[in-house]
């Protein structure tokens, strides 16, 4: 893969690139799916290609191609600079690379059961006696199970000297029942929505999911949603489940830090950001008790934006975003860094493939635990709503203004849990609800969500973030707007 | 190790377009898998052949800021052995990754339980010629389209605006073929050009798409959405409330486009579709019929399903009754019907839906339906729309580049961007005129054909801060 790599690169130098990089990777793929006892998809791709970036006349240029030969790779370098020499047609400033070292170095995401080397039989059977276990409840009416796993070598090189190599095992796996009763469809699902939990772990994270004590909960609960009480619509407190918070952050903190969006790079498809680069180190983002990081690093945890390097060459790194409630820091690469005053990239450049160009992506973009235990935190609400695992999520386009919903709710009233609630939804403005959070639970309660599906950039791609979330409350929140008939 | 099939030259050493494989070429790949597959156990084999050559230029603060070319091929197979099936797809094309392909689908369908609801594959079909490939579009270069953003980030520069967006161009054919002598293929090319134009805090937006890049014209979408963008600056607060809108053709689709799957007779017999028991009631208002239909001259696709079968003509909605549903093979025969030709490649759990949606349009037009509104909102985009309610159909989002507020017939001011929630099927109850059915191109659904909408009592429920 390396002599391919270099084929590339000097083929750019040679057209007249000031600076190239190149992607080889190599993405292999199983999905897996019941529906109502039967086995739905079952399927394994592959995929292997290089992409080149290139600078020249002091623009960029991408290409990418399959053909893994001399020549095919030669006329894929030769193609990037040329377009590069195109973009220079209408380039409004010549880029500017923060500077980075040169890495040579080779890693691998820690795993302890290959998922590719356990049998079909073993997966499938798993599956079908959750499916089956769900289907047994009265009232469900469609129950639906998946297991996804990827396995994606990169091989990174640049002209600057690096040659990096990474390795990464991704895992994923849910299951989920739905009810048909009257004019209601209700769903509940495990561990959570849109595919269940996902991370850089191998087959271990399934096993840990036990889905077989699950299974017939979410199926009752979903049943059950039928009969509960419809989500008042009022101004009151809010407690959000550990997965529904991680999606909360992805949407409300984690976009609107993109310095991309934020420079209005984005302004025509995924929009930009309120987050204008005057409100760094200024605006009051959430309360004092808020700290949120964007950390890469194998230390925060397995997370789907876990790695060793990003796709530009930069080492993963921890960057405070939020610290006690201030706005501390954006998600950067080594074009926009010295935009917001650094002289280095934060370390976020990342690509769904080798046919897609690297851009900002969040890594791991998580709440650090607090000190509430979730009993406490319970105990402690007079008056509230428990809302957990998503139904709907949107945001506008400069991250001000959302709604989401949830599967289910409970209504807490002093201190206890006391009923279920159907159609639960809450909105606000981004600012005033995390200002308005006043108690995070703590590490023990803690868990690093993955979001698999978080789409951006055109042509679109679809890329994996991490979001580590513990339950927390939020006072005087808007909820039940979605249902609302006014 | 012999190689099934060359690829081509992906793009030559200039920014120009790439070439696709000659048909009989790609009809040798899916010979060549099928010969091999013949020494397997497999007892039916199908594949599916897609190549892709595709281009797009994507510019923001009036210059070009990314530029990218891409070109693939890949080779998906399913077998069957013992009424299983499983799919395995490559993009390496030499004979031993095919065999080790081949092999891989063989193994995950041995895998599972035997499946009571797998048919045999399709033998020969016919299908009707669509035409979809435009040369001028395919010959279309970086350097095409970076001298058209020019233009477009000229007039912003002038207009003391900012402009974003892509210009992009590609092609791309595919082939599917099985063993029992079904062979299908089809190749199209495709561009489009979007473009945002921001004043300070204000924007708008213009968007078209279309097999043959002589069908639009990016200097006019740029004019547009900078006068669009020259309106929208001060926008105004209303209260949250049911105003009368018109959705422009992009604003509609990006709405519509999300009851497409309902019509599926999978997502029925799933019970999640909104049609459960609707069918064959006065659902929608009566100036609302939609049909299915591939070979419609502002479509695009290919005139077959993931199985091979050919796509046919579905009258969905007769004057606001849903009249009938589409169906795989697997589908119709669990419901004794006709297979309709809108399956998905197998296997799936998904079933089969409608990919060519056509609205039928009115006699009215986004100028007349502003002249007859006394209050109300034109809108130009949605944005962010997700699913609250399955059954309801009731979607929430936002408004989003360009909301203006009418009164008495004419764009009075713009208006800070809303949420919305509202029901799918309320909305088509409600919509009082329509436009002309156009090809209609937006973020959030696939292109459709679909007209402008005025509707009334439409449901903002919130205002955000721009």
């Amino acid at each position: 893969m390396w002599d391919l790599c270099t084929n590339a690169l000097d083929t750019a130098k040679l057209r007249g690139a000031s600076y190239g990089d190149v992607r080889v990777m190599h993405l292999r793929q199983r999905d897996l799916t019941t529906k109502n006892r039967q086995v739905g998809t079952l399927a394994q791709s592959e995929s292997i290609g290089l992409g080149i970036r290139v600078l020249a006349s002091g623009a960029w240029g991408f290409a990418s191609t399959d053909r893994l030969t001399r020549e095919g790779v030669a006329a894929c370098a030769a193609q990037a600079v040329s377009i590069a020499k195109a973009s220079a047609l209408a380039k409004r400033s010549a880029v500017v690379l923060a500077p980075e070292k040169a890495y040579v170095d080779s890693w691998q995401s820690p795993l302890r059961k290959d998922p590719f080397e356990i049998p079909l039989e073993t997966q499938l059977a798993l599956l079908l006696a959750a499916d089956t276990e769900m289907r047994r409840v009265k009232g469900v009416t469609l129950t639906e199970t998946n297991m996804q796993f990827r396995k994606i070598d990169s091989w990174f090189a640049s002209s600057i000297g690096s040659r990096i190599h990474q390795r990464k095992v991704i895992s994923g796996c849910g299951i989920a029942a739905t009810s048909f009763q009257g004019e209601e469809i209700q769903k509940r699902s495990y561990p959570n929505s849109f595919g269940g939990q996902h991370t850089l772990q191998g087959y271990e994270l399934v096993e840990s999911l036990d889905l077989m004590r699950y299974a017939p909960i979410v199926a009752e609960e979903a049943a059950a949603l039928h009969s509960a009480s419809q989500c008042p619509e009022k101004f009151g407190t809010l407690i959000l489940g550990g997965s529904q918070l991680g999606l909360q952050i992805h949407e409300s903190i984690g976009h609107p830090i993109e310095l991309d969006r934020v420079l209005g790079q984005e302004a025509n498809f995924a929009g930009t950001s309120f987050l204008t680069l005057d409100q760094l180190n200024r605006l009051k983002y959430a309360s004092n008790i808020v700290n949120v990081v964007a950390d890469a690093r194998l230390d925060h945890g397995p997370g789907l934006g876990t790695f060793a390097y990003d796709d530009e060459g930069v080492p993963a790194q921890c960057t405070d975003i939020i610290k006690e409630g201030k706005f501390r820091g954006y998600l950067s690469n080594r074009e926009t860094a010295h935009l917001v005053g650094l002289d280095r990239s934060s370390g976020t450049m990342r690509t769904e493939s080798w046919n897609r160009l690297p851009i900002i992506r969040m890594t791991n973009v998580s709440l650090l635990p607090g000190t509430w235990d979730y009993d406490d935190l319970i105990a402690d609400t007079q008056d509230g709503i428990l809302m957990e695992t998503n139904r709907s999520w949107s945001i506008d386009d400069r991250r001000y203004q959302f709604q989401f919903s949830t599967e289910v709710g409970w209504e807490i009233k002093g201190g206890k849990k006391v009923r279920m609630l159907k159609n639960p939804s809450y909105s606000g403005i981004t600012t005033e609800f995390w200002n308005s959070c006043d108690a995070i639970c703590k590490f023990d309660h803690w868990t690093l969500w993955g979001t698999p599906n978080c789409g951006k950039g055109q042509p679109m791609q679809t890329m994996g973030t991490g979001h580590g979330a513990s339950p927390s409350r939020f006072r005087n929140v808007r909820i039940g707007t979605a249902f609302s008939k006014q | 190790m012999k190689a099934a099939a060359k690829k081509k030259k992906a793009s030559g050493t200039n920014a120009g377009a790439a070439e696709l494989l000659h048909e009989r070429e790609l009809r040798g790949i899916v010979d060549t898998v099928l010969r091999l597959a013949k020494s397997t156990e497999a007892e039916e084999t199908e594949v599916h052949v897609d190549e892709v050559a595709d281009a797009l230029t994507r510019f923001a603060n009036n210059g070009i800021h990314q530029n990218v070319a891409e070109h693939g091929l890949t080779i998906s197979v399913r077998t069957v052995v013992d009424g299983r099936t499983a799919r395995a797809t490559t993009n390496r094309l030499d004979e031993d990754s095919i065999r080790s392909t081949i092999e891989t689908s063989l193994s995950l369908a041995r895998s599972q339980p035997k499946n009571p609801r797998l048919l045999p594959m399709p033998g020969k079909q016919r299908y009707r010629d669509v035409r979809r490939f435009i040369g001028r579009t395919a010959a279309l270069t970086a350097e095409d389209r970076a001298r058209a953003v020019r233009r477009a980030c000229d007039l912003a520069v002038k207009k003391g605006q900012v402009a974003a967006g892509i210009f992009s161009s590609g092609q791309g054919q595919t082939a599917l073929g099985n063993s029992r002598g079904l062979f299908a293929a089809y190749r199209e090319t495709r561009s489009q050009f979007s473009i945002t134009m921001q004043k300070d805090s204000a924007a708008s937006w213009a968007k078209a798409n279309s097999a043959d890049v002589r069908a639009f014209d990016p200097q006019r979408l740029a004019v547009r959405a900078s006068e669009k963008a020259h309106r929208a600056v001060n926008a105004r607060e209303l209260a949250p409330g049911r105003y009368m809108v018109i959705l422009e053709p992009a604003a509609a689709l990006d709405l519509v486009g999300f009851l497409f799957y309902d019509f599926a007779a999978t997502a029925l017999e799933d019970k999640r579709s909104c049609l459960n028991e609707r069918m064959g009631k006065q659902l929608f208002g009566k100036n609302i019929s939609i049909t299915d239909d591939v070979s419609h001259p502002l479509q695009q696709g290919a005139p077959f399903d993931g199985e091979g079968l050919p796509r046919q003509r579905v009258l969905l909605v007769d004057r606001g009754i849903p009249r009938n549903l589409v169906y795989s093979r697997v589908a119709a025969k669990a419901a004794r019907k006709e297979p309709t030709g809108h399956g998905f490649a197998l296997p799936n759990e998904y079933g089969e839906a409608p990919m060519n949606l056509v609205f039928a349009g009115g006699d009215s037009s986004v100028d007349k339906m502003i002249a007859s509104t006394e209050r109300g909102l034109l809108v130009t985009r949605l944005w962010y729309i997700r699913e609250v309610d399955p059954y309801e159909k009731v979607m929430t989002g936002m408004t989003r580049d360009g909301l203006f507020l009418i009164e008495n017939g004419r764009l009075t001011t713009a208006v800070r961007n809303f949420r919305f929630n509202q029901s799918l099927i309320e909305m088509l109850k409600n919509v009082e005129s329509l436009g002309p059915a156009v090809r209609a191109t937006g973020e959030e659904a696939f292109e459709m054909v679909v007209p402008a909408m005025k509707i009334r009592d439409f449901h903002f429920s919130e205002v955000t801060k721009f």
